[in-house]
Parts: C-alpha cells; structure tokens; sequence
C-alpha cells in the first residue's frame, strides 16, 4: 500500500559520508530492545493466561465461590502465586538457599542450590540443537519437521559409537561418538535435500514420513543382539563407555559439557549463515530462489547442504541426550525436543542468539515443572499450555501490540522478516 | 463532484510523505497528479481514500468538508479507486466481483442473489462507456486489459462521481493504453472527475486538463498540457534539465559477439515460445528486439543467459556454445538485468551491499572461498552506490525498501560493474520515472561505446527508438524485420510487432492495400 517513500531530502548527489559502519551502537541497542519487547510481554501474558487456567482447573474453586467468594478469590491468587514460585524455584533456585549455601560455606549444599539452574541447562541443551537445526532450514527456505527423527538417529550412531568403541581416552572417544550422532542426524536431513533438489519431493512431507522411519529404525535397532543390551528384552540398548560421555559443567550437577557444545554450534551457526561465502547462497536462495538462481548459485546444492547440516544438528540434540543425560538409548529419549525445536526457531525468528534464550525460557519451564507439580499439585500440563500461548502470542505479534498498545511506526516499504518457508 | 485538497501533510518516521499539499478537481475534469516514483502520489491518494488519515489539512468536496476514517466512507462520498494491483477475485465472473461488497438480493429473507440484476447494470455501465466485458466471463480468464475495466465498472457500480486510477498504464501493451484512454474521455463527458497518477510524460499531457507536479512530497506546480512542454513537465518533476533524447553517437559495430542460430525455445508449459530465432549482436552495437509481450522475448533471453535449455538451434557468446549454466555464462562476461526486477533481479530482503555483490560474491575479494569479507563488500558498495547515483540513507537498507528506480539502479549497478562483453536488458526501464529512464538510457550507451554488445528487449516503443542502433521485430517467436532506427516509424513497428509480415508493412507505407499476401504472413 505504501509507496515507497523519499528519502530524508534526496539532495543533488546521493549518500556521501552517510553512515558506513552500519548503525550505531545506540541505534543497535534500541533495536534490540524493541525486538525483546514483544517475547517478554508474550511471556507475561502467557503467564497470566496461565494462572486463570491455574484457578480454573481447581474443581474446589467454583464451590467455594458460592460459599464464600471474596476466600475463593484470595485462595486462588495464592495457589498461583505458590505455583508460580515453585516453577520459578524449580528452574531458578530460590534465593534463600543461595544465601544459605554460601553463608555455611559447605560445598555439597552450595552444589544443591545451583541444581535447578542445572537442570534447565540440562533441559536446554537439546533444543538450542533442535532449534538451530529448524533455524538453519528456515534460512534457506526449508521447513524441517524431521528433527525429531534426525535426533533419534544421531542418537542411535552416537550410542554406537559410544559402546562399540573401547579402550579409547575421552579426548578421542567424544568427538568420535558426537561426530557419530552428527553424521547419523545428517543422513537422515541428507535424504529429503536431495528428494527436493532432484524430484521437487516437498520437505515437509518427506522429512515427516522420514520420523516415522525414524521411530521404526529404532525399535529394530533395540532388538538387534549387539546393540540391545544384554539380558534384557525390553528396547534398551547397551551403555555407553564412560569415556564417551560428556563431562558434567560441575562435579556433581547434571549440567554437562553438551550444553557448550551447544553455545559453541550456535556461533558456528551464526558465522555459517552471516559470515560464510555458503551461508549467503544459502540465505539468497531462501529468500529469493529465482534471483538466486539468476546469479549463477545453484539451488540445488543449497538444498541438500542445508539439510544435510540441518539434520546433522539435530542428530547432535540426539547425542546432548545419550552422551549426556541417558548413557543408552531407549524410545524415551526425546519428549519432543524435534517439534519444539520449531517453536524455538520461531520464537527466536531463526536467529542463533534467540535460539539460545528461548531454548533457556523452555529449558527452565520444563525444569521448573516436576518440582511445581510434586509441591502444589498444579500438573505439570500447565508448562506445556504456558509454552503454547508463548508461542502463539510470538507468533502474533499484532495482537501482543494491540493489548498494550505498542506503536509501532506506520512502515515504508516491505517488512522484511524472514519469510520461514514456503509451501 | 468538486473535489478540493487543502494543505495536506502526511508524515511517516523520518519522511514527510506529503507537504502542505493542495490540489482541486473540477467536476468532469481529468486531472493528471504527476511526479517521480517515490514523489508522495500513492500517499497522496491513500489519504484521499480513508487509508491515511492525514497528520494536517482538510478534504473538501463540492465545498463540504469530509473526513473519511476507511476506505468504504470514501466510498460512499463517492470517490472510486482503482488501485495499481487489482482488487479481483480470479474464480469469480465479472457480475460477482462487481457485486462483491454491494450485493443485490431478493426473495423474501434477502436470502438469495440477484445476479440477474446486476448483471443487467454492469451491460448498462459496459454500453455506456465501450468498455466491452463480458459480466459471465471468469476474471482469472481475461487479460490484464480487461480486467482494469472491470475494476472501473465496479467503481461506476458504486456510482463513484470520481475516479481515481493509480498508475493505470503501467500494466498495459500500448494498444490498450489507447482504449483506456478512450474510456477515460467517455467517463468524463459524462460528467465524471478523474484523477490520474502517472509518471509518464506523454500520458499526462495527451489526455488531462490540467496537470499538477508533485515533487518530495510538494505540490511543484498546476498547468495545462497547452501551456506546457514535455521538457518544461520534465524539469518540474525531476527538478533540473532532463535530457528526453539519448545522446549518442552512430554505433562502431565490431566483430560479432553474440549469435543466435535457429534456435527453437519452449517456456514452462512446453508451448514453443522461440521458433527458428536468428540473431547477431557485434561489439559496439546496440540491437533492441521489439515486440508484444509474450512473442519469446523471455524464454529468448533465458536461452541466452543459460537459465533455459533451448530444444534446438545453437547460442554462441564470443564463439563459445552457450551451457545451462548460468554462473559460467555470467562469468563468460555477460551481464543480465532481468525483466522482473523484484522477482529475478534482486534478493528485496538483502541489503544494498549484499545485493551488489549477489553474483560475485564468491570470488576475491568479496570472499576467500570460505568467509565473506565484508569490508570489501562494503567499501565496493559505498563505491557504486555513490557511483551509480542509488538514492538512500546507508548501503545496509533493505533493497526492498528502495523506490523502484533506485532498486533498478542497484541491479544496474551490479552487472555493469563487472568487465562485460555483453549486455542483455530486458524492459530496463520498465515503471521508471523519467530523471531514472535518463540516467540508465546514458549507461547503456556508455556500455556499447566501450565496446560492449548490447541487446535490449522492451515492449517500449519509445525506449526501442531511442535506444536502438538496430531494431529486430520480434513476432511469435521468429524475427520478421530488422530496422533502422533512423527511418523506422512507430507505425511501422506497430504493424510489424503486430504480424503484418514486411511485405504488407512496406505496401501499406506506399499506399497500397494492406493485403499482400507474403512468405512471411
């Protein structure tokens, strides 16, 4: 509808001494600070659409109401602060332990009061995988729903190499096995690129029907004699050699080296999309394939390398779960890390910075649950509907502008987000 | 219907879209609003429209004051637009998307549709204004043509007392600008205002009363096509003197760089769109190839820069058979602007600086091979767009959010940089202003006095006849004539581009009758 307007006094000449540096830092900051204000408020306000369900999921609350409403009422703001200061505890640590911990200066209990922070690292760790694996296909136009079934094969290479390999020092054992889950991962993104480039085969369907092959290559895998465990008949699989797996951050924590491992495929994701010579055929071929195409890159190559690499990231999610947490691999490894892995890569607008927070924001929400659950009784189902409405509120952000009446600058020209994918 | 714009200022962050502008329309008036891309036009009438609300200024009509909050209260003021992109549903018929919106119904409960009615208006509206539509025919099957006039029954449906048309021309063959003009006429004689945004020198001055030139947002000056001239519109709207014909010397063709040999292309739905194509561009040479849209001028320039594999014939780039590879064909010295500047062209979501380097950027010093340098990319783009007169804040804006003419510029900008030895443009001033046209007219020509061949494709005839050292007539896909500029006529080339073979031209050009059968009809 907007015309494209003048610039600021189109003098004689052009842009002489105009900003080459890019914008400035102050410019930046503002930047960035109006593109975290839409997440915050769209976690706020699933915050306090949760607690209305908090309330509304009590039975007890309505017959109280008609005793005695103004108790009810003031009960059930309390359940809901209780509930939210368990899932904030429970993915934080309270401040009292903390202060505890460190005024008796007793290591164990300095430990115990970091564990809640730890157990959100530990959360987080595979959807910065998944997440960056979901970010990178957006970024070359591609939809990549198989994350699920790359990380279930990453992890089924990374068990292997994890047990079949012994007498190895750690330094050589965990690239082996990472490299491992990476490769298997990357297979199983290998195969929709290469459908796409050659047949026009749609990723999405092709990467889908590839997670059901997925699940069915492991439930093979844990009956076969050499890979499932001995004296056992349930689908479980050997035990990774310790030297396999990854370290823990801290003695005694759960928190492990795989979460570095994430922050360090964020940065090479980072370079790979906005530094590389590859990333920026990658990125012209998501968003313009035509012009792309028109300029001598070839799209084809695009495809299968970014799903190949896509894949190979969540195959490392696989590994962040068996080298990491598991030791072995069984069918519960992932309660769905794959699929949010989109939501993350949505959230975050397919960039690797957000990847990391709101891989942090639901690491910390599945972290905070089970002690929210044991202690209030509020089921752990409320993460997940919390989860939901952030998602949904990021995804629309008119509507988070529109409840607190953020204006937004009547825009000139084309929004330029990344357009995800298309059908 | 009066209608009066008073002081009107329309600001967006950092821009003034439109400054204390004011305009009047007579009742049964044409009233071109002329200006470059970029100049406030669309705002301008966006405000009109209720899509705007303007930050100061009053609307007036017949010496009321309005305020319109949406589009349907203009509407029902009176006012019809037809924007710029059609506002049609394809699978509906011409009578359901008139209707669309003010649907007439009978029966008891309103519960059903009077198509019949309607339909009987819209024969009424078509008649009385040749507009000749079919109200049964499906939009999705009428061409562009016709769809605008649809676009203006509905308008005239509403019982809008004026019209608004953004850029009408731009999506239309030169015959059916005439027509459209033709309609304008009819509408206006039947007391009808018209406001008519255009950028287009020649279109103001041949049909509106009166003309006014908005420049960055202000009102230049109002006047009439009799008092002024194309030179004097010209310089209103760009600001200075602008040179409307190409300065050029006669052409120092050279040896051949570009041959094209019976060569045979089909397009996307596997029609022969290229049928036996001969063609020989030399080194210093400009050949514009003219035709109708749609003759194989496309999949020719597709076959030529290795997009699409031709079934037959051979394409030779300096005596090298041309491959479906079009990174070795650009890198064989051929630069490409293509048709759809947007679609093809240009990354809309990439910087200025990204989008110059969208062919090269693999190569030193832009990359390593590995990482991209992004300083070099930088300083490269500071160059060119200082260089190639790209009009905006920083080289790290989205191109998307240029004006056209600069995005074309940036396109530019990019192949000519290159060391090329030829050149293929197609429509490469297509929706330009004139200040735009100027500049990349004077480009090309720089490019063939270094000697480059250069083929240019346009549906302009103009364009075509400034430009062209040689002209090669396009017609489904073959080359029936090839002219010289300096004696060709527009009449000529109309004929030939519309299938009269040469013979017939030349006959009809000495009186004859026009139907001499020949080899090539």
């Amino acid at each position: 509808m907007a015309e494209p307007l003048p610039g600021p006094a189109p003098a004689e000449g052009s842009t002489r001494g105009t900003v080459p540096d890019g914008p400035t830092l102050a410019a930046r900051l503002g930047t960035t600070a109006r593109g975290l204000a839409v997440p915050i408020l769209a976690i706020f306000s699933a915050l306090v659409i949760g607690a209305v369900v908090i309330v509304l999921s009590d039975v007890t609350f309505f017959e109280r109401l008609q005793s005695d409403p103004g108790a009810a009422l003031g009960a059930a703001v309390g359940e809901v602060l209780r509930a939210y200061r368990e899932l904030f505890t429970g993915a934080l640590g309270s401040p009292t332990d903390y202060v505890d911990a460190f005024t008796s200066g007793d290591p164990d209990l300095i430990r115990k009061a970091f564990v809640p922070i730890s157990e959100t690292l530990l959360a987080a760790t595979p959807l910065i995988f998944t997440g960056l694996a979901v970010a990178l296909g957006f970024q070359c136009g591609l939809f990549n729903i198989g994350a699920e079934g790359q990380l279930y094969v990453g992890a089924m290479f990374g068990t292997f190499a994890g047990f079949a390999f012994a007498g190895l020092p750690w330094f050589v054992h965990i690239p082996l096995a990472v490299g491992a889950g990476f490769l298997g991962g990357a297979l199983w993104g290998f195969v929709p690129g290469l459908l796409k480039a050659r047949t026009g085969a749609h990723e999405v369907i092709v990467t889908i029907m590839l997670n059901y092959t997925a699940y069915n290559l492991i439930s093979w895998i844990l009956k076969v004699p050499g890979y499932q465990r001995e004296g056992r008949s349930d689908p479980i699989s050997k035990v990774a050699l310790d030297s396999s797996w990854y370290p823990p951050l801290v003695e005694g924590l759960r928190a492990n080296w795989g979460f570095v491992l994430g922050l360090v495929a964020a940065i090479a994701v980072s370079w790979l999309l906005f530094r590389s010579t590859r990333g920026f055929e990658f990125r012209a071929v998501g968003f313009n394939p035509t012009a792309a195409r028109y300029a001598g890159m070839s799209i084809a190559t695009s495809t299968i390398l970014a799903m190949t690499i896509s894949g190979g990231l969540a195959g490392l999610a696989g590994t962040s779960i068996v080298l990491g947490v598991t030791h072995s691999l069984t069918f519960g490894i992932s309660s769905g890390f794959g699929f949010d892995g989109i939501a993350i890569a949505l959230m975050a607008a397919s960039r690797p910075r957000g990847i990391i927070l709101a891989s942090l924001l639901f690491g910390a929400l599945r972290a905070g649950a089970t002690p929210m659950q044991s202690l209030t009784g509020v089921p752990i189902d409320l993460v997940v509907v919390i989860q939901a409405l952030v998602i949904m509120f990021v995804a629309a952000p008119a509507l988070v502008r529109e409840i607190y009446r953020i204006r937004v600058p009547e825009t000139t020209g084309l929004e330029t987000f990344s357009q995800g994918w298309r059908a | 219907m009066k209608l009066e714009l008073r002081g009107i200022t329309k600001r967006f962050p950092g821009v003034i879209a439109n400054n204390d502008v004011n305009l009047v329309v007579e009742p049964g008036e044409i009233h071109a609003l002329l200006g470059e891309n970029g100049a406030g036009k669309t705002t301008l009438v966006n405000v009109l429209f209720g899509l705007y609300q303007p930050d100061e200024g009053e609307i007036r009509i017949d010496d009321r004051r309005v305020t319109f909050q949406d589009p349907g209260d203009a509407i029902t003021a009176g006012i019809g637009m037809v924007h710029q992109h059609f506002m049609l549903v394809p699978v509906f018929t011409v009578t359901e998307n008139v209707m669309l919106g003010v649907e007439s119904v009978r029966g008891p409960l309103g519960q059903q549709l009077d198509r019949p009615a309607a339909r009987k208006r819209i024969v009424e509206i078509s008649e009385a204004h040749n507009l000749h539509v079919d109200p049964d025919a499906l939009v999705e099957d009428l061409p562009v043509g016709v769809r605008q006039r649809v676009e203006i029954i509905k308008t005239l449906y509403r019982q809008s007392d004026l019209l608004v048309l953004d850029e009408p021309t731009a999506v239309l063959t030169p015959q059916e600008d005439e027509e459209l003009f033709e309609i304008m006429r009819s509408l206006k004689a039947s007391g009808t205002s018209i406001v008519f945004i255009t950028h287009k020198l020649n279109e103001a001055m041949g049909i509106a009363d009166r003309i006014t030139v908005l420049r960055a947002g202000r009102v230049v000056g109002t006047t009439t096509p009799q008092e002024a001239t194309l030179e004097s519109l010209a310089e209103m709207m760009v600001g200075r003197h602008v040179s409307l014909v190409v300065d050029k010397e006669p052409a120092k063709p050279g040896a051949t760089v570009l041959e094209v040999k019976d060569l045979i292309v089909r397009d996307d739905r596997g029609h022969v769109t290229v049928n036996g194509l001969n063609l020989e561009v030399r080194a210093g040479e400009i050949v514009a190839i003219a035709g109708v849209q749609g003759n194989g001028q496309t999949e020719l320039v597709e076959a030529i820069t290795g997009l699409r594999h031709p079934v037959a014939g051979s394409i030779r780039i300096e005596g090298q058979a041309v491959r479906l590879e079009p990174r070795k064909v650009l890198e064989a010295g051929v630069a490409h602007v293509p048709e759809d500047r947007l679609e093809d062209g240009c990354v809309p979501a990439f910087t200025i600086a990204e989008n110059l380097v969208l062919n090269t950027y693999y190569r030193p010093p832009y990359s390593n091979g590995l990482q991209l340098d992004r300083d070099a990319i930088g300083k490269e783009a500071e160059t060119l767009v200082r260089d190639f007169d790209v009009r905006t804040p920083s080289v790290f804006n989205p191109v998307g959010n240029l004006s056209g003419g600069n995005q074309q510029k940036v396109i530019v900008a990019r192949e000519f940089s290159r060391p090329i030895h030829l050149l293929v443009a197609a429509q490469p001033t297509r929706g330009l202003d004139v200040g735009s046209i100027e500049y990349i007219h004077r480009r090309i020509v720089e490019k063939r006095d270094e000697g480059a061949a250069v083929l240019i494709v346009s549906t302009e005839l103009d364009e075509v006849l400034a430009l062209a050292d040689r002209i090669a007539v396009i017609y489904q896909g073959r080359i029936v004539d090839i002219l010289d500029p300096e004696s060709a006529t527009p009449q000529q080339l109309g004929l030939l581009m519309g299938g009269s073979g040469p013979g017939e031209v030349a006959a009809a050009a000495n009186g004859e009758s026009g139907l001499v059968v020949t080899a090539h009809g």
